[in-house]
């Protein structure tokens, strides 16, 4: 299990390649990128700033993948979150699990994606030609993540 | 606990992120509680005495989550401890 934070971008296929490393248990891969549109809110952005918490950070997307190896049957899984200003096609965000088989690969996969949305530190900074603006939180986020409760928290 | 360690004063260390630092103006402060009721809620309840950003940022429906030494907390009973490392973190919007 792996988490990254860092500012430079990341690409994919090695990463990719790194996570399977020669296992021959893998039979599902299942990945998901996020990248900066161009346009939110009906506003056009120029560039995107991600700050986050460090000490926090790496903690909080380690409990977060570690619930996933608990709720899913996952071999491995990583997660790389870029930090500092990008722009408009950028990367911003790699998941990538494996596992014997797809479905659980892709269940583990959006579940890591819909809580990294509402429990990891970060916070992202639009530049739009009315000025910088703080993204807000969408109501849909946490939609997405109250999906995966039950099981109720034990701690 | 009752009284005997309502004497003693509990001092924080307050991080403010993203939105919260720009509009307190400041990345983070120490921040003493005395009186004995040493909990996120005291915390909180003492910066809204300041009014202006802070009463505004902090009035009650905002939504704010609070980090005590890097884990969330799941509501504001919790208790903070001498030397803490105490985030106000705002929705978070990452991904």
């Amino acid at each position: 299990m792996t988490v990254r934070v860092q500012t430079a971008d990341f690409d994919a296929g090695r990463e990719i390649a790194a996570l399977r490393d020669g296992d021959a248990r893998v039979g599902a891969v299942a990945a998901f990128i996020g990248t900066v549109r161009d346009v939110n809110d009906a506003a056009h952005v120029s560039t995107l700033t991600l700050e986050h918490y460090p000490g926090m950070t790496e903690k909080a997307l380690e409990a977060i993948v570690a619930e996933a190896t608990t709720r899913f049957d996952i071999l491995d899984a990583l997660v790389i979150h870029r930090v500092g200003t990008l722009a408009p096609t950028d990367q911003i965000v790699l998941v990538a699990v494996t596992g014997g088989h797809r479905g659980e690969a892709f269940d583990a996969c959006r579940f890591l994606m819909d809580y990294l949305k509402t429990r990891a530190p970060f916070w992202k900074k639009e530049t739009t030609p009315e000025g910088a603006r703080w993204v807000d939180a969408r109501a849909s986020d946490d939609e997405a993540a109250a999906r995966w409760e039950p099981p109720a928290a034990t701690r | 606990m009752p009284d005997s360690r309502s004497s003693a004063d509990v001092t924080v260390h307050l991080v403010y992120l993203a939105r919260l630092r720009e509009a307190f103006g400041r990345a983070g402060e120490a921040l003493t509680l005395s009186g004995g009721d040493a909990t996120v809620a005291a915390v909180i309840a003492l910066l809204r005495t300041r009014g202006g950003a802070y009463a505004a940022e902090l009035a009650a429906g905002r939504a704010v989550r609070i980090a005590v030494n890097h884990t969330l907390v799941g509501g504001v009973d919790s208790a903070v401890r001498d030397g803490d490392e105490v985030a106000l973190l705002p929705p978070v919007t990452g991904g």
